[in-house]
């Protein structure tokens, strides 16, 4: 009994993903520079920051698809850049990954492609996997748009599809790359609860990525900033709310102005008009 | 004259470095055919987008290279008044060097360009990352089919290229040119030799359908993932693939029918 109860405490309090002293650079541009980060299990955790910090390589990075050039990340116990080939293939599996742009394999139907994961790494029967697929069709409002080609689709539509295919396999945790961009009012309220749905319900660990700071805050459990490679705040939406720190301030409330640039970092404007290079 | 010599040193670094990320692949994907061979549906749907697509252009050049081949066949050899052999200088032509190199030249148009721009796009759209994320390997489920199915395809249409051509050597020769329809074909039968001329045809549609196949794949996998990365990448493919069969064929003609 005290066994079990210890073995639940531990399952609490040791993160899913931990992210130790991570450093990374895309040529000579210098991307991540010693960034920790915990995710908690069953915890909705959302990564915000301006755009072109890296929140889409921090995911890649995660997911063993990039490597860092110094620093761990460790998923679930395991150190996701020391894992062979065929270990890393078998932890993805219980990772679901919402892409920024959707990805879905263009030359087959959204049913198929939802029905992808399951034919490629399950013995299911079809009569199954239909079942499976259209339920999570269902789930996110596009079981009727099941025999459109993804070309067919808005770009709304194909990242709920992506959606779709994500949970497929019934993941442990799952990367939300931009999940809120270029959805309506009503898809967007839909797409919120479903996430939040999701992570309550199957017990998921999921990472948010987004800019959307009213939407995220409302699902989030705990919130990193990330900006110029380095965590700049986090804790609760509460406390990045009520802190006095102007980065958090400008950022939740999305001002120019303030110790962020929303520049990519460029010449002196009235020198670069009058084309004056140095 | 100094950066020239560094520009032409890094220029051969670079060419040497794909040259290796190139062999690697390819010793990847054959690491992965059996496991096509397990799931022959992926197989048949490319060896129908690879193949059987090609298969008009195919038959429709042939019949015309055979009939040119007739044509100027049969000025050049009545002059020695040798116009019986008609059918076999048409044949040996066509099986020995025109069925595969034409054929491999017109693959790497019609299937090779195909074959690169349509995975560089996979890569460029996020099709491949996001196979990754899903635990499928691109490797066994993209490239290995493709490879294989160009790999099966090029030799059967290097052979249909040869014998349309001879049967367009035919109609010209014997329809319109008024050659002797028997001689047209015991030359044939009595000249061409099935070791010598078929056999090393095949080796050569065999080699040619490899070296194109695995440039239109690596090409595509290694695209830089933009429009214009992908657009040069399928450039890059004919062109290369048109080069490597000039040397190859020159290299296997030696090897094959001269006495070197
Ligand atoms: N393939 C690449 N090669 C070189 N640099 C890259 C590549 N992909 C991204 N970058 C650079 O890495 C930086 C981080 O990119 P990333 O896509 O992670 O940003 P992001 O935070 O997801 O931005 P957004 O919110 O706009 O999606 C960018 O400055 C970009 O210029
Ligand atoms: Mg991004």
């Amino acid at each position: 009994m005290l066994e079990h109860n210890r073995g639940a405490e531990l399952a609490e309090t040791t993160p899913f993903i931990k992210v130790r002293d991570v450093h990374f650079s895309r040529g000579s541009k210098l991307i991540f520079d010693g960034v920790d980060m915990d995710f908690q299990r069953g915890k909705v955790t959302a990564i915000m920051g301006p755009s072109g910090t890296g929140k889409t390589t921090l995911l890649k990075l995660i997911g063993g698809q990039l490597k860092p050039s110094s620093g761990s990340i460790e998923v679930d116990g395991q150190n996701v850049h020391q894992l062979k080939r065929k270990q890393l293939y078998q932890l993805r599996k219980k990772m679901g990954m919402l892409f920024q742009s959707g990805a879905l394999l263009t030359d087959i139907s959204v049913f198929d492609n939802v029905a992808f994961p399951l034919r490629e790494h399950t013995t299911l029967p079809e009569s199954m996997i239909r079942h499976l697929v259209l339920m999570k069709l269902n789930a996110v409002g596009l079981r009727g748009a099941r025999y459109l080609m993804p070309a067919e689709l808005s770009g709304g539509m194909a990242r709920r599809v992506a959606l779709a295919r994500a949970i497929a396999l019934d993941p442990m945790m799952i990367m939300y790359d931009e999940p809120f961009t270029g959805q309506d009012p009503i898809s967007m309220g839909v797409l919120v609860r479903l996430i939040r749905l999701l992570n309550n319900a199957l017990g998921l660990s999921s990472i948010v990525v987004s800019h959307d700071v009213k939407e995220t805050c409302a699902i989030a459990d705990y919130v990193y900033l990330v900006s110029a490679g380095k965590v700049m705040e986090h804790g609760s939406p509460e406390q990045l709310a009520n802190s006095d720190s102007e980065w958090s301030q400008q950022f939740m409330q999305g001002m120019a102005d303030g110790p962020v640039h929303f520049h990519y970092a460029a010449e002196d404007y009235a020198k670069d008009l009058l084309g004056i290079e140095s | 004259m100094l950066s020239y010599l560094q520009r032409l040193g890094a220029v051969s670094i670079s060419m040497f470095e794909r040259l290796g990320r190139g062999s690697l692949f390819f010793v990847n994907i054959v690491f992965s055919v059996p496991s096509v061979i397990v799931r022959p549906r992926l197989l048949i749907a490319q060896m129908h987008s690879v193949g059987v697509l090609s298969f008009s252009l195919i038959v429709i050049s042939g019949l015309f290279v055979g009939m040119v081949l007739a044509l100027q066949g049969f000025y050049t050899l009545s002059d020695f008044g040798a116009e019986g052999m008609l059918g076999v200088m048409v044949s040996a032509s066509l099986i020995r060097e025109l069925g595969p190199v034409v054929t491999a030249l017109l693959f790497a148009g019609r299937a090779g360009s195909a074959l690169t721009a349509e995975i560089g796009l996979m890569k460029a759209t996020e099709q491949i990352s996001g196979m990754e994320m899903m635990a499928v390997d691109p490797v066994k489920r993209i490239m290995a089919p493709r490879f294989l199915a160009g790999l099966i395809s090029m030799p059967l249409l290097a052979t249909i290229f040869s014998a349309v051509g001879i049967v367009g050597g035919y109609f010209i020769g014997v329809g319109l040119l008024g050659i002797d329809e028997g001689g047209f074909w015991a030359q044939m039968q009595a000249k061409i030799d099935f070791s010598e001329d078929v056999m090393n045809g095949l080796i050569k549609s065999v080699v040619f359908g490899w070296v194109v196949t695995w440039i239109a794949i690596f090409e595509g996998y290694d695209a830089i993932p933009t429009s214009e990365g992908v657009g040069r990448a399928t450039t890059r493919t004919v062109v290369h693939s048109a080069f490597a069969i000039l040397l190859l064929d020159f290299i296997l003609t030696a090897l094959m029918f001269g006495d070197i």
